[in-house]
């Protein structure tokens, strides 16, 4: 099925636009009125969980979690394993996703369904026998633990957003690049690869995103709080303690969350395309 | 060099002759990607399968050596109320939350959008993406704050002589509900966007000339052709809903008393608070039985072809 771009366009009689732009707008406000103490309490030194303006908005709430050390190291661990998600996520699916895309072989549409089968299943239900097999194989505990629970997660998903995208990339390009003497991993190294530079985006910030917003892994897997990432860490430090700063905690989890919202807006076009419509059709 | 490139270069969409298939080099791409997923997929799957029918703890005779204990687990599963009350509250929040409420407004949020302002969609349209990309930890926090007794909501029903209420407390089950439908809605809208833009304007176009009017073209036009996307739609956000833990655990933790415990919050406490592990697996291992069975469905709604 070709998916057209053009919307549909119901006649301006038909629908009543004023109506449709008013329950969008309180739709709208539905969404967004949550937000509103993120924003206010991460300025205000004194804030409750009440939404005021500050008198004094400043910037001393972002000032204190960064220097007192509640910043640093939590989402140093959040980059490491993010970053290692994804570049392990990239690379294994677009090596995967390569042969998927450009051979046919006996028990590849077998491979393709178990692909995406493993891409629907409720991955957070594995993290219990994890656990238990990680207490038998030591890697409790571990990044390495965390990070290849989160690369194996994200796998399915990417191989096939991968094959789907290697689909479009000619195979005239690969060919002239084999003429030149290229070997078959050079040819999707440096040809394949860089021409599925916005599947290669897709994949990257998916795996990114869903590793640096993963609560439940990290916080059955790790035990030392030095391991920490934000997202556990935020839970512990703010969680666990009745009475806290309630704007160090809107500071943080608005620094905790910028990052989601400008990596998603930076890709959004390629992002809602690949992952929506990669769901939607195979 | 040239020899050889001409076996590679088979063109994926034609399926080659039988028996001319020859190893190629790039079939060792695969090696590592599914490696990786038999060990650290398939791995815990069967490691799952075994757990359950053991004894296995975090602490004492369990933990130094799990006894095989057949399915004696699962019958203790079946027997337990609390199992009954989790599967109860998930069922509910799955079907108030995702069922219902994601699937129905983002397809209504999908069709109103549909000929608005570029400017205006873009608005809107981010601020219920942006609720659906932030981590879960900082929704969890941000409905705590919004719903708590000095929090904004009941300073907006004070405002219009509403009660005010420690919502979390007197209304969880609602509460948690209103919170994952705001926080998951995006996907659905983004789902059924992208479909609608699907459907060939010549046949709202021709059916409006014939008479149809709006209600009746969504009936028998729209719909039908959106079948398949709801369909998809209502099977990923079910197995999506299905794996849900952190919005709830910041938000409630289960409580107060029971009243928001989930399955998979079951299953956490099981397992770690209460050490079975070998318990907790059990309960797992249903979870990812349903998950497996709506999964394929998932395929066959899919239709693909390769």
């Amino acid at each position: 099925m070709a998916v057209r771009l053009q919307p549909i366009r119901f006649r301006r009689k038909t629908i009543p636009s004023a109506l449709a732009y008013l329950v969008l707008v309180l739709l709208g406000l539905f969404f967004l009125v949550p937000f509103t103490w993120l924003v206010l309490a991460s300025v205000n030194p004194s804030a409750t969980f009440a939404v005021e303006f500050p008198q004094h908005a400043t910037l001393g709430n972002f000032q204190t979690i960064l220097t007192n050390g509640l910043v640093k190291d939590p989402f140093k661990n959040s980059f490491i394993i993010a970053i290692s998600t994804m570049l392990f996520t990239i690379s294994l699916a677009g090596l995967a996703a390569y042969p998927l895309s450009r051979y046919s072989f006996r028990g590849k549409i077998v491979l393709m369904y178990a692909v995406l089968f493993a891409s629907g299943l409720p991955i957070l239900a594995l993290v219990t026998p994890l656990y238990a097999m990680y207490v038998k194989f030591n890697l409790v505990d571990t990044y390495w633990g965390v990070i290849l629970f989160l690369v194996a997660s994200g796998l399915p998903f990417g191989i096939w957003l991968m094959k789907n995208f290697l689909d479009s990339v000619p195979v005239e390009i690969e060919e002239a690049a084999w003429v030149d003497g290229a070997t078959v991993f050079g040819g999707f190294w440096r040809i394949v690869l860089p021409l599925a530079a916005p599947g290669v985006a897709v994949v990257g910030v998916f795996s990114f995103l869903s590793s640096w917003t993963n609560f439940f892994v990290p916080f059955i897997i790790f035990q030392s709080p030095e391991h920490l990432p934000a997202s556990v860490s935020i839970y512990s430090f703010f969680g666990a303690y009745g009475e806290v700063s309630y704007g160090q905690l809107a500071a943080y989890a608005l620094l905790y969350a910028l990052p989601t919202i400008v990596l998603y807006f930076i890709v959004s076009r390629f992002l809602v395309r690949g992952l929506i419509l990669g769901s939607l059709k195979g | 060099m040239q020899a050889e490139s001409q076996q590679v270069i088979a063109p994926a969409p034609i399926p080659r002759p039988r028996g001319r298939v020859r190893v190629r080099a790039g079939y060792f791409f695969m090696i590592p990607a599914f490696t990786i997923l038999l060990l650290f997929m398939l791995g815990p799957s069967l490691y799952a399968v075994y757990t359950s029918f053991t004894n296995m703890a975090l602490t004492g005779f369990g933990a130094a050596s799990p006894q095989w204990i057949g399915t004696q687990n699962f019958s203790q599963i079946f027997a337990d109320a609390n199992f009954y009350n989790a599967l109860r509250v998930s069922l509910t929040y799955l079907i108030g939350s995702a069922l219902i409420g994601q699937c129905l407004l983002g397809l209504l949020l999908a069709m109103l959008m549909q000929n608005r302002r570029p400017l205006f969609k873009g608005i809107v349209g981010s601020v219920i993406v942006a609720a659906w990309v932030i981590p879960d930890v900082v929704a969890g926090f941000l409905w705590a704050a919004y719903l708590h007794q000095d929090g904004f909501l009941n300073s907006m029903t004070a405002l219009v002589g509403l009660p005010q209420k420690p919502w979390l407390q007197s209304n969880p089950m609602a509460a948690i509900i209103v919170a994952n439908i705001w926080r998951g809605t995006a996907f659905s809208m983004l789902l059924f966007s992208a479909a609608l833009e699907g459907i060939p304007r010549e046949l709202l176009e021709a059916a409006s000339i014939d008479g149809a009017g709006l209600l009746r073209r969504i009936r028998h036009i729209i719909l039908p052709l959106l079948a398949g996307a709801i369909a998809t739609d209502l099977l990923l956000i079910t197995l999506q809903t299905l794996s849900d833990f952190t919005l709830v655990w910041v938000l409630t933790g289960g409580g107060p008393g029971f009243k928001t415990q989930l399955l998979t919050i079951y299953t956490y406490q099981q397992a770690f608070k209460f050490y079975q592990i070998g318990y907790g697996t059990a309960v797992s291992l249903l979870i990812l039985a349903v998950g497996a069975i709506l999964s394929l469905m998932y395929i066959r709604v899919l239709r693909v072809r390769f």
